[in-house]
């Protein structure tokens, strides 16, 4: 599937909610599910800033498509990275880099998350972006 | 002493229009008073009247508007003056808040006391406020940061502080009531101790300062701060009490109009107390609207107010409690104004995430005391706060919203 397809199924999932308890509910199952990071990645090269929560992400390149791996200490923010997690998994690089992340806000997750969250949202997609970046570099040298 | 009447909590209330508001459909439960208190409308007002009546460059102008202006603005000096029985009303420095009042006295006091390879006793409870700008005075003059640490209930050990004095520091600078934990310090008695060896204490009265009356002659403190919104005041504005035995003898800090005195373009001579450290236009209007707080406070009475906070933080404690799994991290004897906690398999940005959802607002977090958090070995912690138009019944629907949270994270 398009990462455009993946967000769709998303926004589609999350409209069967009409109150914020069943979204939370879903998202904290989503953040038990999460593809986990291995343990020796668990280091502060791959902790991302901005988050209340600590949270690491780890990339790698599979026949020219990025695979990421993550954890959190905080449960929600675990779902929210797994969203982002399957979102962009399995894409290749160009695609990563040219994807907008509209549907975060069109699941209200961004205008109801708290802004420390919001943030660390923010930089979760950064630092994907970024991975992506390394990557195409590479391929292109 | 008695706490409020339910007729004057409900009275009091109503002076606070920021309480009367819905979030996300559920009403409104603040309890975050530790960062910020609501304002009360009479604070509100006094602002807006300046601005639409009063605004005018103060100490400078002979015209109408500016005399008008200047003496509201040196009455709350008086007012301020009184208010923590203060000996004299120069003594009281208008600053922008607790952080500037700390920063002015480690740079300019630091310059007067402090000396190569000196050291500055603090207490592991500080407020990065109250520990980095004494961290850099010390990293900047080869110095040492000498630190009382905390036991188990968040309470500093007498012992260690008193063999700590025996080093002879040079600044003592110790927090009233903690952020993070709640704690009261016995500052008293820690000043007394201090000044057996004539060392001058710094205390940050942040916390303590909308929760109980500070008579800063009868606790002998050499400097003495506090924020202006966080004692129902307006942002921006804060204070720096100082004994103007040490004002007088202190460089100024910084540098403009309104604290000088004569100026060639190659001398300058100062201004006297307590303009010398209030360089440049002030906040004409924070500082009315914190003149209009501390009546407000004076109306609604310290002692009750004091009284109505200890039953709603001990009944919030005693009703936590029965959430399973709950840590409290601070169980100081003597406590005001702050619960601290972490629930066991939860994180605690988690359940304020979800306490949000249900209208309760608190804080979690380091609490900008990461120290704190790495004594207790915690990410963080989750940190109700109150003041004095708190009710039971919020109470009950903050602990309810809790477990709730925690049964959806288990």
């Amino acid at each position: 599937m398009t990462i455009q397809e993946i967000q769709e199924q998303i926004v589609s999932e999350f409209s069967v909610f009409d109150d914020w308890m069943d979204k939370y509910n879903y998202l904290i199952e989503m953040g038990k599910e999460v593809p986990r990071i291995d343990e020796r990645f668990k280091t502060n090269n791959h902790l991302i800033s901005g988050c209340q929560s600590r949270v690491w992400l780890h990339a790698e390149n599979r026949e020219g498509k990025i695979y990421f791996t993550a954890d959190s200490d905080a449960v929600i923010t675990k779902g929210i990275v797994n969203l982002l997690i399957r979102v962009f998994s399995g894409q290749i690089p160009e695609a990563i880099l040219e994807a907008d992340t509209d549907f975060i806000e069109q699941v209200g997750l961004k205008e109801h998350l708290s802004p420390t969250r919001s943030n660390g949202l923010v930089s979760m997609v950064k630092q994907m972006k970024l991975y992506a970046q390394v990557y195409k570099l590479k391929q292109d040298n | 002493m008695k706490g409020f009447t339910a007729s004057e909590l409900s009275e009091l209330r109503n002076q606070f229009p920021a309480l009367h508001q819905s979030v996300y459909g559920k009403p409104l439960i603040y309890l975050d008073n530790a960062a910020t208190t609501q304002k009360p409308n009479d604070v509100i007002d006094r602002i807006s009247e300046y601005y639409r009546k009063e605004n005018s460059n103060i100490h400078r102008g002979v015209h109408y508007l500016s005399q008008q202006a200047t003496s509201a603005y040196e009455a709350v000096r008086q007012e301020l003056a009184r208010f923590i029985s203060a000996a004299h009303s120069h003594e009281i420095i208008f600053t922008r808040g607790t952080t500037e009042s700390i920063n002015l006295i480690a740079s300019s006091f630091g310059k007067l006391v402090f000396k190569t390879g000196d050291s500055v006793l603090i207490t592991g409870m500080e407020h990065h406020s109250n520990l980095v700008p004494w961290q850099q005075l010390c990293k900047n003059n080869k110095g040492k940061l000498l630190v009382a640490e905390l036991d188990e209930k968040g309470e500093v050990s007498l012992d260690q502080y008193k063999s700590l004095l025996n080093l002879r520091p040079k600044i003592v600078a110790i927090t009233h009531i903690s952020n993070a934990l709640g704690t009261i310090n016995p500052i008293k008695e820690m000043i007394a101790l201090a000044h057996q060896k004539d060392i001058p204490v710094v205390v940050d009265g942040a916390q303590s300062v909308a929760h109980m009356r500070i008579d800063v002659q009868d606790l002998d403190c050499d400097f003495f701060v506090f924020s202006g919104h966080k004692m129902y005041g307006p942002m921006g504005v804060g204070v720096l009490y100082g004994k103007d035995k040490w004002l007088e003898q202190m460089p100024p800090w910084q540098f403009g109009g309104e604290m000088v005195d004569q100026v060639s373009l190659q001398e300058t001579t100062f201004n006297q107390l307590p303009f010398k450290f209030e360089a440049g236009t002030p906040n004409v209007a924070g500082v009315l609207g914190l003149g209009a707080a501390i009546k407000f406070l004076y109306q609604t009475d310290l002692e009750k107010l004091g009284t109505h906070e200890t039953t709603v933080l001990n009944y919030t404690l005693e009703k936590l409690n029965l959430v399973s799994g709950i840590r409290f991290i601070g169980n100081a004897a003597e406590r005001a104004g702050v619960i601290s906690f972490v629930v066991e398999g939860t994180h605690p940005s988690d359940i304020g995430t979800l306490i949000d959802k249900m209208g309760v607002a608190v804080r979690t977090g380091h609490h900008c005391a990461q120290p704190v958090m790495t004594r207790f070995d915690v990410p963080g912690t989750v940190r109700a706060s109150f003041a004095a138009y708190n009710t039971l019944a919020e109470a009950d629907m903050f602990v309810v919203a809790v477990q709730k949270a925690v049964n959806m994270l288990r």
